[in-house]
């Protein structure tokens, strides 16, 4: 298949065809790393993680409308404004459905599915009473479409870039907040031994209340992200949990390292077999791979040792 | 109040005289203005449709929720307001249209089942509905065994024909070649990339433009590829086109997918301006997704765009918006729903009768003058004639006419050589 091409060429396209497979590995991140949260930390299987998502990307929606309207000079940095209301929006609606809802659930985990999928399906319908059934186009800045032209013949996408930078900067602040915050020992406490945290005077509730909207804040910033390189409509969140799931389950459910582990690997064996066939049978061949693996290894990746 | 006071005055007789004298040119005119208005309805009616004296009930059936809700809400709104405009032009055989509209829910079993029960319990005379083609092979069975009449407004593959049914969109071929043809001729294109969702109608469909453009064009299909249905990473495909730089990239990606796609195109680095790209998927509803921005130079090959000139197309246009919001766009398959109720009307009148078997016998030959596309007529088999128009998207969100076939392309489901 190479046959025709120059060498450079080729150089080229692999330069491009390894960025395309960081890409494919930030958003990844991006998306799963919400969940992690949510059902790695807490155990709560969130089906409607992709909703949260989409309220993010409703509300870079409206951020872009409003300063379209208001405040055309400063349209070229609202996306970052945006970012931080998508997860106050998204974060705020987490921990008003935690308090509603999955509080009373986290003694029958499955249950949870059920009471995520139903909510998932009433938020889909909310959006689109709200927002019309139709996708919505959300306006960029200038500065943020195109491309960077590296070489004459190696072009990256500044979406791209941006998206990258955006999910190192958060997987660190993730990372930071679990691991050496005060609150994150809270939440690994909580986790690891609920009566005991409870018993050593830590509000679990409130724990509880504050990581299931960290979960869902994040999820929303994903969402904004992603308004650069995917849909906004009602049901687009659908679109992302089936991967968003795969990650995490992969990775093995409570490790954040092992979400970042999974994303990379789906995402190079993706990005590299879609190069080489066709689109759906690079999806067929990954998705074979994972199932594969989790059979040989059906605690994912990476797993806590915990003592049973 | 003149002819009040005049009236007082006429001695009865003369009133009388009067009275019949004015009703002459009635009479005259009978058997063609007052017998087709308001026939009896056991005449009209011999199968026990819900077809009252003042009254005819169809059916909608479109998905108003689910997935596919982006998509319907436009055909089912173009529906409504044709409906509209018939009973303000006096209905069909002197009788209003009501309609029941069934939510299909974008999925396929609901639509068969609520077709079974606009057929069965509301008698329904016509049903309007259904856009995916699952969602039609879904309903087929049941139109059939129920001899209903069904009126579907999608462009889709081809490879169908039923007596139950009306196509009021393009088949694979009246979508495909003259757009093909053009784009081989304008841009010199030799060589062609194509791109797809993967399910039936990309695949037939590019199957249909592989043999036209290797067996006619003399051209090279350089890639062929499919993504799973919502697939919202391009970045992979979209650097093998950079590889293969192909003349035209042909593209039927649809749905949330079509917004990835031609987000990441443009961040790629990819100008539509210079690469030549003809899709066959985005209508302005899509667009309104997109973003102008993202997708300004592409060609798509359709039967209508908004932005067509014709007088027809100038009344549609303004009627939509007042109906349904300045805000709202009108893609190809909103126009093809909204012929839909405007071609069941005239065929019912050309038949003289709501009876499906009759309307099923009258549909070959009835036009459609007042079309916002043109003029449309039914072929035998079920299809529409029309043209086949090429659009230039410009940054609005609106299509720019670039070219349209002279004549009336012929409906084709079967297309010899190219299966």
């Amino acid at each position: 298949m190479f046959g025709d091409y120059s060498l450079g060429d080729l150089g080229s396209i692999f330069v491009m065809q390894g960025f395309a497979g960081l890409i494919l590995f930030s958003v990844y991140v991006l998306m799963a790393l919400g969940l992690a949260i949510i059902f790695g930390q807490m155990g709560v299987i969130n089906m409607a993680h992709g909703e949260f998502m989409i309220l993010g990307a409703y509300v870079t929606w409206m951020t872009s409308n409003l300063f379209q309207t208001y405040m055309p000079g400063l349209f070229g940095g609202y996306f970052f404004l945006a970012m931080i209301l998508a997860f106050l929006a998204s974060g705020a609606l987490g921990m008003l459905v935690e308090w509603v809802l999955i509080r009373h659930l986290y003694k029958r985990p499955l249950d949870t599915l059920l009471a995520t999928w139903g909510l998932s399906l009433m938020l889909q319908q909310a959006y689109r009473s709200v927002f019309g059934a139709r996708e919505v186009g959300v306006e960029l800045p200038q500065w943020m479409l195109g491309s960077l032209q590296v070489t004459s013949s190696i072009e990256v996408p500044i979406n791209g870039v941006f998206v990258m930078c955006l999910t190192v900067l958060i997987t660190i602040g993730v990372a930071y907040v679990m691991f050496k915050s005060r609150w994150g020992r809270q939440v690994r406490a909580v986790v690891q031994n609920r009566i005991m945290a409870g018993a050593v005077g830590i509000n679990t509730e409130k724990v509880d209340r504050y990581t299931f909207g960290l979960g869902c804040g994040i999820a929303g910033v994903a969402g904004s992200a992603f308004t650069m390189i995917g849909s906004t409509g009602p049901t687009s969140g659908q679109l992302y949990i089936v991967d968003t799931f795969l990650v995490v389950v992969f990775g093995g459910a409570a490790s954040l390292l092992g979400t970042i582990a999974s994303a990379f690997s789906i995402s190079q064996t993706q990005s590299t077999l879609e190069f080489f066939m066709s689109g759906s049978m690079a999806k067929v061949l990954t998705l074979l791979a994972v199932v594969g693996i989790l059979m040989l290894r059906p605690q994912g990746l990476f797993a806590l040792k915990v003592r049973k | 109040m003149s002819d009040e006071t005049n009236k007082g005055l006429l001695s009865p007789l003369r009133r009388k005289l009067l009275v019949g004298m004015a009703a002459v040119p009635a009479i005259t005119m009978l058997p063609r203005a007052s017998f087709a208005q308001a026939p009896a309805t056991s005449a009209v009616n011999t199968t026990g449709l819900a077809v009252t004296d003042t009254e005819v009930t169809v059916g909608i059936l479109h998905s108003a929720t689910g997935t596919m809700a982006i998509s319907e809400t436009g055909s089912i709104e173009a529906e409504k307001l044709a409906i509209e405009q018939i009973n303000a032009a006096g209905g069909v055989l002197g009788r209003k249209i009501k309609f029941i509209q069934e939510d299909g829910a974008s999925d396929w079993p609901t639509f068969a089942e609520k077709a079974k029960k606009l057929l069965v319990n509301d008698k329904v005379a016509a049903i309007m509905g259904c856009w995916t083609s699952a969602s039609r092979k879904a309903v087929l069975p049941v139109v059939e065994q129920y001899n209903g009449m069904l009126y579907y407004p999608t462009f889709y593959e081809g490879l169908e024909q039923s007596k139950n049914v009306i196509y009021t969109g393009q088949e694979a071929t009246q979508q495909i070649l003259a757009g093909l043809n053009w784009i081989a001729k304008e841009k010199g294109a030799k060589t062609f990339f194509f791109i797809g969702s993967d399910y039936i109608w990309p695949r037939t469909s590019n199957k249909i433009a592989r043999k036209h453009v290797e067996n006619v064009l003399k051209g090279k299909v350089v890639g062929e590829e499919y993504y799973p249905l919502g697939n919202t990473q391009f970045n992979s495909v979209i650097n093998k086109i950079k590889l293969t730089k192909p003349d035209v990239i042909f593209t039927d990606v649809v749905g949330g997918s079509n917004v990835a796609f031609y987000k990441q195109l443009k961040a790629a680095g990819i100008d539509l301006a210079k690469q030549p790209l003809l899709t066959i998927s985005v209508t302005e509803d899509e667009i309104d997704g997109i973003g102008g921005e993202n997708i300004a130079g592409a060609y798509a090959c359709m039967k209508y765009f908004q932005s067509l000139d014709n007088p027809n197309n100038k009344a549609f246009v303004p009627a939509f918006k007042k109906m349904w919001g300045e805000k709202t766009v009108i893609g190809d398959v909103t126009q093809a729903a909204y012929l839909g109720p405007w071609l069941w009307k005239l065929t019912v009148e050309k038949a003289g009768s709501f009876d499906v078997d009759k309307i099923a016998a009258a549909s070959p030959g009835v036009e459609f003058k007042g079309a916002p596309e043109g003029y449309v007529r039914i072929h035998e088999n079920h299809h529409l004639w029309s043209k086949t128009r090429v659009g230039r998207a410009k940054l609005d969100g609106q299509f720019e006419l670039i070219y349209e076939t002279a004549d009336l392309v012929e409906p084709d489901p079967f297309p010899k050589g190219y299966q």
